[in-house]
């Protein structure tokens, strides 16, 4: 019913005059009152689950239950909590964990799918549907049917705890992903400017990083952070891999210690996503255009 | 019709216009040979870390556990088990019959797991979908502050999944503000219908604005002159919406469901943290998990049976309810007519 209502103010909301432009007709009151209440519900879907971590993270322990919608009995006792390494927490170095791997997992990543996406985008050949066909069966593969085989192959060249064992398999989980965003940049971009460079003389390693790459910039970079969000988001393969050493933020998260055992750490818990978790509201913040490009674009769910 | 990646895209490109591809030509001889070592460094990727381990997982399912043999007192490599690591799941057949596994071993999960996994699908995927189309169609309406609300769906999305669980693990504590604002004392992490239902309301939360997104860019491609023809023609706003903006928006919506539907099938992160496995919450993927540490040849055969499961469900929605990825999202070679 809600669907229905809200369609059809759309389009009376909406004229379109004789060039084609649209235009918002500024009278239609109840429909624009029901649109900026849908948007403040939308607004609150989104927010307030979050807000309330970053609120949890600012209460003293004993207040933790407190349901005031602000913090009451404010500390940055949490913080601290949360990166102190007392009760076998390793917080800190988790985050440095995520930092690298993340970042070594996105240049990779970018890099190799750069050349598959320019082949897909640019290049006439055959088999340009079963490559396509292979990338995408990856992309919905289980990583679960992973876990067996690479903990074993891991375990016997001495990989299992190291940085390889988290790297080599993230970077063929964000493959997909970057191989289908850049394909899909690279399709919109001018590519007479390469045939220009060309006819003045360029190679075609030269054109590609004199005049396409500075072009694909944006793409590419909207790509990077799409592939920084997996990577930073993993959880399943380093549970597994992974140990004290090479711990990201997400296993680390999952496996506070409290001060006593079966005592959860609500508070230093939520102070620590809340610091996982800045980072990339800020970047969702300012890039907010492109990262809703660069997911309607590749459409691979990170 | 454009695609969904069309819209994104032209979005991107900032109104750089786009080359028409049916004239576009090839400036390169020889691009196969050029196309195939451009794309190698990504397939031996993908062969390495899942082509490969899938050929082992497959064959280690057929292969007994190494153990001490009873007859000799020797340890013996495993050797070929026939279907027994199969049966085990699907029979629930710990060695003497169908269902001798005793209840709570991992052997009599199987089909409790597979239930409780697609229980998580269906209702997830569609209130996703149901809330996600909503979204979409307040957010395709033309008003100020539409930044702040791209920002804000964004939000759920950009939160990793571990530290959702965490969130939500809090918020549905026995103390938590779940039970203060409804006023009950449930025990959302013990038994009965309570811990689903806080794993489908946490999924649902993280993943429904993302939902919106793919069918947003899925509505903006609809030309507003078709409404305005139907309009003309007397169609009331149901009609609009069931016989243009629906069937249009469905290659978007396909996409977008089958891409839900998968991740919801191999869903482990949120219910390892949230619930960790209480009240028969513990899908597939967890299953494999948990049995890894038991037997590598029966964690094999679950994993291959997952897998089985995934795939076949993606066959599904590709062959027959028309949600056609490739083309899609092929580099605009053709698009739909």
């Amino acid at each position: 019913m809600a669907t229905t209502s809200r369609s059809t103010s759309t389009h009376r909301g909406h004229t379109v005059t004789a060039s084609g432009v649209e235009v918002v007709q500024r009278r239609n009151v109840p429909a624009a009152v029901l649109t900026y209440v849908g948007v403040v519900l939308i607004c609150l879907w989104g927010l307030l689950p979050f807000y309330w971590m970053i609120v949890t993270s600012f209460r003293d322990v004993g207040f933790t239950f407190d349901t005031t919608p602000w913090p009451t009995h404010v500390t940055l006792e949490n913080y601290a909590t949360a990166f102190s390494t007392d009760r076998g927490n390793h917080f800190g170095r988790a985050l440095l964990n995520s930092v690298l791997i993340g970042a070594v997992t996105t240049v990779v990543g970018l890099v190799v799918g750069v050349f598959t996406a320019y082949a897909l985008a640019r290049l006439e050949f055959k088999g340009k549907f079963y490559v396509l066909g292979i990338i995408l069966g990856a992309s919905m593969f289980p990583g679960v049917a992973l876990v067996t085989p690479l903990f074993q192959l891991f375990t016997n060249i001495g990989w299992i705890n190291t940085y390889q064992a988290l790297i080599i398999p993230n970077i063929s989980f964000i493959l997909p992903l970057t191989v289908y965003t850049l394909t899909a940049f690279f399709t919109e971009m001018p590519w007479e400017l390469e045939e220009s460079a060309r006819m003045d003389g360029c190679t075609p390693g030269q054109a590609f990083v004199k005049v396409i790459l500075p072009l694909a910039a944006p793409g590419i970079f909207t790509t990077a952070i799409l592939a920084f969000t997996a990577a930073w988001n993993e959880f399943l393969l380093a549970s597994q891999l992974g140990g004290d050493k090479v711990q990201p933020v997400t296993v680390a998260i999952a496996s506070f210690a409290g001060a006593q055992p079966h005592q959860e750490p609500y508070t230093a818990v939520m102070a620590a996503g809340t610091i996982v978790t800045v980072p990339l509201i800020i970047m969702v913040l300012v890039f907010q255009r492109r990262i809703v490009s660069g997911l309607t674009a590749g459409g691979v769910k990170s | 019709m454009s695609t969904t990646s069309g819209v994104a895209t032209g979005e991107f490109a900032q109104g750089k216009p786009p080359l028409n591809p049916g004239k576009r030509k090839s400036l390169h001889d020889g691009s196969g040979r050029k196309a195939a070592i451009l794309i190698a460094p990504t397939i031996v990727l993908l062969a390495i870390v899942i082509l490969y381990p899938v050929v082992s997982a497959v064959s280690q399912s057929f292969t007994k556990d190494a153990g001490l043999d009873p007859n000799t007192g020797l340890f013996v490599q495993g050797g070929f088990a026939g279907v027994q690591n199969y049966k085990l799941w699907l029979l629930q057949d710990c060695g003497s019959g169908a269902f001798s596994c005793p209840p709570g071993t991992l052997g009599s999960q199987f089909w409790t797991a597979t239930g409780v996994t697609f229980l998580f699908t269906v209702v997830a995927v569609s209130l996703e979908t149901v809330l996600g189309f909503t979204f979409a169609l307040v957010m395709h309406r033309k008003f100020k502050g539409r930044a702040i609300l791209r920002a804000s769906v964004l939000v759920p999305w950009a939160i990793p999944t571990a530290v959702t669980a965490k969130l939500w693990y809090f918020i549905f504590a026995y103390d938590g503000i779940a039970n203060k604002i409804l006023g009950t004392d449930i025990l959302w992490t013990g038994d009965g219908w309570a811990p689903k239902a806080a794993i489908i309301i946490a999924d649902t939360w993280k993943t429904a604005p993302f939902m919106a997104l793919l069918i947003l860019a899925g509505l903006q491609v609809i030309d507003e002159s078709v409404y305005e023809a139907a309009k003309m023609d007397g169609a009331t706003a149901w009609q609009r919406f069931k016989h243009i903006t629906l069937p249009l928006v469905k290659p978007a919506l396909m996409v977008a469901v089958l891409f839900r539907t998968l991740d919801t099938l191999r869903m482990y992160d949120l219910p390892k943290i949230l619930t960790g496995g209480a009240g028969d919450t513990s899908t597939l993927s967890m299953l494999v998990v948990d049995q890894v540490r038991t037997g590598f040849n029966a964690a094999s055969a679950l994993s291959t049976l997952t897998f089985l499961i995934v795939f076949a469900v993606a066959f599904i929605f590709i062959k027959f309810l028309g949600a056609n990825v490739t083309e899609q999202r092929a580099p605009k070679t053709k698009k739909a007519a």
